[in-house]
């Protein structure tokens, strides 16, 4: 009897829950939704919230807070919702609105209300539009933060009120932006729209172009055998004859060449119309197949030779004949296929129903593009010139010493391994990030420094008049270099952190924004380059550098020792590297095989650049740094194709300049 | 007319190499599973019919470098690419045959384009696609596929020789210049639109389609006899080529091209003609290494690996075949048993030197010092050794 009591009043309460009365109080209202409430769904929740709002504001607002915070619980015996507050071993609970204590409770007697972020979300909508017009101005920007997450259609009106309400300038212009994409969204008035459009005309923000291309949204496939089509038409699809624009509109296939797959074959086009019960389905190839094995029987008892069944024709003749007998539908030919779509127009029509609209967004978006475009031109510039950076720091020392003693030093890419360790190890002992690397740079180079001198001595020395031979020796060392630095450091990679106030971009806008380290590296080729100017041009080393360059029989005549000058030259080429490792460890992993990842480009840059000319490496690395942008910008999925192509461009560019972009000038033998 | 063979000592040196390589495979037949001997197991003998493959390209690498002067870095590029032309029948043809197979038990026979689309779908599925690429349109011709181990490492050699020795391109510009090309080839080969399966490379290339019954120990010596006949001819012809006036012409462009130019002859053909072949050579070896190997992919063809080629031909002596096999052979063997784990571990008090760890760092140092020292490598010194004892 109690059951059925129970279950009577159960049914009673989820009556009620569904018809709100004018003369409950919110509490009562509540309770009656108690269900609703405390096992919310965010599909279910939505009638609470709109119901809830004939109440008085403050309370539904204190109400809403309060559920999403998860503060609520329910008591298990009577339904009834309740704010608690635990205190020792017992939770008291409190009426919601009065703050009047209802009395104590156990934790099992209570059960407390935890919405899921779906509700959340939902229940934060619906507390906007009593917090955007609160006195506090934080409440009311942060209100706004999340209306712009989710804007729904209730919220245009509050967004208007709020806009003329509001008397912070600079927020007022912030609710204006959000109140445009609500107009954009769900305003009715054409006029307003195109106002909206004009407002936005100069703004390339992300959020302005997603809002503006949403209004560009066509509908699905749709068809029809009427001359005349209403609506706001996208495009016209003409079956294997038409692509899809980004813009919604279509455009001809003009040859069988182009790179742009038609939207919509004639069999899809029949497909869609067999869908809709307008034509018969079309038979493909898998149900002649399995109606072929499905009637197998009545196939060899035909006298079909099941074994010639092997081709698409002989398949179709056993269909037909299955046909014949009525076993299975007729067969509908191309022919036939063509025949039923020409019959229908296909087309999409955009969701805004105002042609005007549309038209106006379209034209809007263009010029919109038109700068994006700009700001990535500016982007891809700015990226090119930092590859260009790194390739150039990485590739001078080889140029330098490649220039004045004809020697390619394979081993180059393991000092740049080297500078990056140091690095690396300098941070172990100085956690300052900032004083270590200012303490990491002059180390590296003076580490490097003696390893090339080292190697300068011990073996390119003895090796100077067979230049392929220290290739192949300084191939020797840098297999040993590479494999040791594996023993010591192990082969996962290390890190060689940055300082934080490297850390970041400079954000000028949503497409243009470089990151410090960029402007970091650059910077730093930039010293370098300067450095190396000064030094070649200006003091005694780079003159008897330069002078062993031209000629090093005449420079030994005129008192150069050239021995002194290779040793120097080299542990200078070499020096250099390990300051570029240090530089390129900021940004990319170090790890034994730092050095071949840059030594085939840095040899490139040297080959393109032309040798003993510092302007020569740099134009180089400029050429190979932006090519590789270039190329990656046609397509930014595949980077490795892109240093192919550029290896191969590189390959035919020394067809015409076989001695790089700056060939040395004077009697110098070939090497 | 056999005696007056013999008094050449050409003739005789040849014989002798035949003769050894000959009696070599003799014995390790002998040794192996054929007879129940069982000294030798069948993994040992595949690594020992690759390891004459990799003969082969040394050889190629001796004759275009220590003959010739062009220090190539990119000829195990060609190998590579004969081992993928081969690979690609080998791969095709056997996933055709599990196709056909696995359709008998269905009811309807399968018309020509299901079968492609099964193969395609075995084939390319690792790298999502199921399409079969317009390169692989002949794999199932055995015939195709063996000219494509001639022609398209061929071709590759004669365009990029051609272009660098037209604009003449020497020296260590031109090293550079090869290693920019086998880098750019491994780099497409890695991308999983190349139509070659990406960094998945060709797999299952030990199953020789029509010999599925054949137990893997007598293909391996099928193999490894095949290697060895190969290595006998590709040597024998090498050998006369680089004793023949035509020889005496690329030694002498090694030692001063400008001179043999202005003597009247067309160095660029010269040099063309020996890149090509030797390209050609070293193709035929790789597509001989890869069914051996089982597997091939992008990694292979690295840079690197042409690197380590130039170091066996140093180490065992430019500049004469013997030196080239002896490099090859003796480095490479030597190498895959460091690095495999199977040499014992040194300790000492404070370190213990494991072999895997270390092998390199002493190959390196060893490579330096053998090119300081020793610019005819082993062979040079054993020769210097044996010249003083009589």
């Amino acid at each position: 009897m109690k059951h059925v009591f129970n279950s009577f009043l159960l049914i009673f309460f989820l009556l009620i829950s569904f018809s709100v009365h004018s003369n409950t109080t919110i509490q009562e209202f509540i309770n009656s939704n108690y269900k609703l409430i405390s096992k919310s769904s965010s599909k279910t929740v939505d009638p609470v919230l709109n119901d809830i709002k004939i109440f008085n504001q403050d309370d539904v607002k204190k109400f809403l807070i309060l559920w999403k915070s998860k503060e609520l619980s329910i008591i298990k015996d009577s339904n009834l919702i309740v704010y608690t507050e635990k205190k020792e071993d017992t939770i008291i609970a409190y009426d919601i609105f009065n703050n009047n204590e209802i009395g104590k409770f156990t934790k099992k007697q209570l059960k407390s209300i935890k919405p899921n972020s779906g509700v959340r979300s939902k229940i934060d909508s619906a507390l906007v539009e009593y917090q955007i017009l609160d006195e506090d101005i934080n409440v009311r920007r942060e209100s706004l933060q999340s209306l712009k997450r989710d804007i729904q259609k209730t919220h245009l009106k509050i967004l208007r009120t709020a806009y003329e309400n509001e008397i912070d300038n600079n927020f007022r212009e912030e609710i204006n932006k959000v109140l445009n994409f609500a107009i954009l969204k769900f305003s009715k008035s054409e006029q307003e729209k195109l106002d909206v459009l004009s407002f936005f005309s100069n703004d390339t923000s992300l959020e302005v172009r997603a809002s503006l291309n949403n209004l560009l949204n066509t509908s699905d496939i749709l068809f029809t055998n009427n001359k005349k089509i209403m609506g706001n038409i996208a495009r016209k699809i003409i079956p294997n004859k038409t692509y899809k624009n980004n813009d919604g509109t279509s455009n001809y296939i003009l040859s069988s060449y182009s790179s742009n797959k038609p939207e919509l074959t004639y069999n899809d086009a029949y497909d869609l119309l067999s869908n809709n019960k307008k034509v018969l389905p079309r038979i493909t190839k898998k149900i002649i197949k399995e109606s072929l094995v499905s009637n197998i029987k009545k196939l060899k008892n035909a006298g079909f030779d099941i074994s010639s069944l092997n081709n698409d024709l002989n398949r179709l003749d056993a269909y037909n004949y299955l046909a014949s007998i009525n076993v299975v539908p007729p067969f509908i030919s191309k022919e036939e296929i063509k025949k039923s779509v020409d019959k229908f127009t296909f087309y999409t029509e955009y969701d805004e129903i105002s042609s005007q609209v549309t038209n106006k967004t379209k034209e809007t978006l263009k010029n919109i593009n038109f700068r994006v475009n700009i700001y990535r031109y500016i982007d891809l510039f700015v990226d090119g010139i930092s590859l260009s950076s790194i390739y150039f720091l990485g590739a001078i020392g080889l140029a330098i010493t490649f220039g004045v003693m004809r020697v390619i030093n394979m081993a180059h890419g393991e000092f740049i391994m080297m500078g990056a360790y140091t690095g690396y190890v300098v941070q172990q002992y100085i956690p300052n990030h900032t004083i270590s690397i200012l303490i990491a740079l002059p180390l590296a180079f003076i580490i490097t420094f003696g390893a090339g001198v080292l190697l300068e001595r011990l073996v390119i020395r003895h090796l100077y008049k067979n230049p392929l031979d220290t290739l192949l020796a300084t191939f020797g060392i840098s297999i040993a270099l590479q494999q040791l630095a594996k023993n010591i450091f192990g082969t996962q990679a290390r890190p060689l952190t940055a300082p934080s106030w490297l850390d970041g971009a400079l954000s000028i806008n949503d497409d243009l924004s470089i990151s410090y380290i960029r402007i970091a590296i650059i910077l730093m080729g930039i010293l370098f380059l300067l450095l190396l100017l000064f030094i070649m041009n200006r003091t005694r080393l780079g003159l008897e550098i330069r002078a062993v360059t031209q000629n090093p029989i005449m420079a030994s005549n005129m008192g150069i020792n050239p021995d002194r000058i290779n040793m120097l030259t080299f542990g200078f080429g070499s020096a250099i590297a390990g300051i570029a490792g240090v530089a390129i460890g900021l940004f990319s992993k170090v790890t034994s095989e730092l050095g071949t990842e840059y030594i085939v480009q840095s040899f490139m840059t040297v080959v393109v650049g032309g040798v003993g000319n510092i302007f020569g490496t740099l134009a180089g690395a400029a050429l190979i740094g932006f090519l590789q942008k270039i190329i990656e910008w046609f397509n930014p999925s595949n980077t490795l194709a892109a240093q192919t192509y550029m290896i191969i461009f590189i390959i035919l560019f020394i067809q015409f300049r076989p001695r790089g972009i700056f060939a040395l000038k004077g009697r110098v033998k070939d090497v | 007319m056999f005696n007056s063979l013999l008094k050449d000592t050409n003739h005789r040196q040849v014989l002798f190499f035949c003769i050894t390589i000959i009696l070599f495979s003799f014995i390790i037949t002998l040794l192996s599973d054929l007879f129940s001997i069982n000294f030798i197991s069948t993994s040992f003998i595949k690594t020992l019919g690759k390891t004459l493959c990799l003969c082969v390209i040394a050889l190629s690498m001796d004759v275009v470098w220590g003959y010739c002067g062009i220090l190539s870095l990119g000829h195990f590029a060609f190998f590579g690419l004969g081992g993928y032309m081969i690979g690609m029948w080998l791969m095709y043809k056997r996933t055709e045959i599990i196709v056909l197979t696995a359709s008998i038990s269905e009811s309807l026979p399968l018309t020509p384009q299901e079968i492609s689309d099964a193969i395609g779908n075995q084939i390319f599925g690792v790298v999502g696609g199921s399409e079969i690429p317009l390169i692989w349109a002949y794999a199932d011709n055995f015939y195709f596929q063996l000219a494509m181990v001639i022609l398209i490492p061929g071709l590759l050699a004669f365009v990029f020789g051609w272009l660098a020795f037209r604009s003449r391109v020497t020296g260590v510009y031109l090293s550079i210049l090869t290693q920019a090309m086998t880098l750019a080839l491994s780099l497409y080969l890695f991308q999983n639109d190349s139509g070659l399966r990406g960094n998945n490379g060709l797999s299952g290339l030990q199953n020789i389609p029509g010999y599925d019954d054949t137990s893997q120990f007598v293909i391996s010596i099928y193999f490894f006899w095949a290697s060895a006949l190969f290595l006998i001819l590709v040597f024998i012809f090498f050998f006369y080529l680089v004793n023949s006036k035509f020889g005496s012409i690329i030694t002498a462009i090694r030692d001063d091209e400008t001179r043999i130019r202005f003597l009247g002859y067309h160095v660029e053909s010269y040099k063309l003609f020996v890149f090509v072949l030797t390209a050609v050579i070293s193709a035929l070896a790789g597509a001989l290494y890869y069914p051996q190997a089982g597997i091939i992919n992008p990694a292979e063809i690295a840079p690197i690996a042409s690197i380590y080629l130039a170091v066996w031909v140093a180490i065992g002596g430019r500049g004469n075949l013997y030196g080239a096999i002896i490099g090859a052979a003796s480095v490479s063997l030597i190498s895959s048993w460091f690095t495999s784990g199977q040499a014992p571990s040194i300790s000492l008090i404070f370190y213990k030197i494991e072999w895997v760890n270390w092998w390199t760092v002493i190959l390196g140092l060893g490579f330096v010092i053998v090119t300081l020292i020793s610019r005819e490598g082993i062979f040079g010194f054993l020769k210097s050794i044996f010249i003083r004892k009589v």
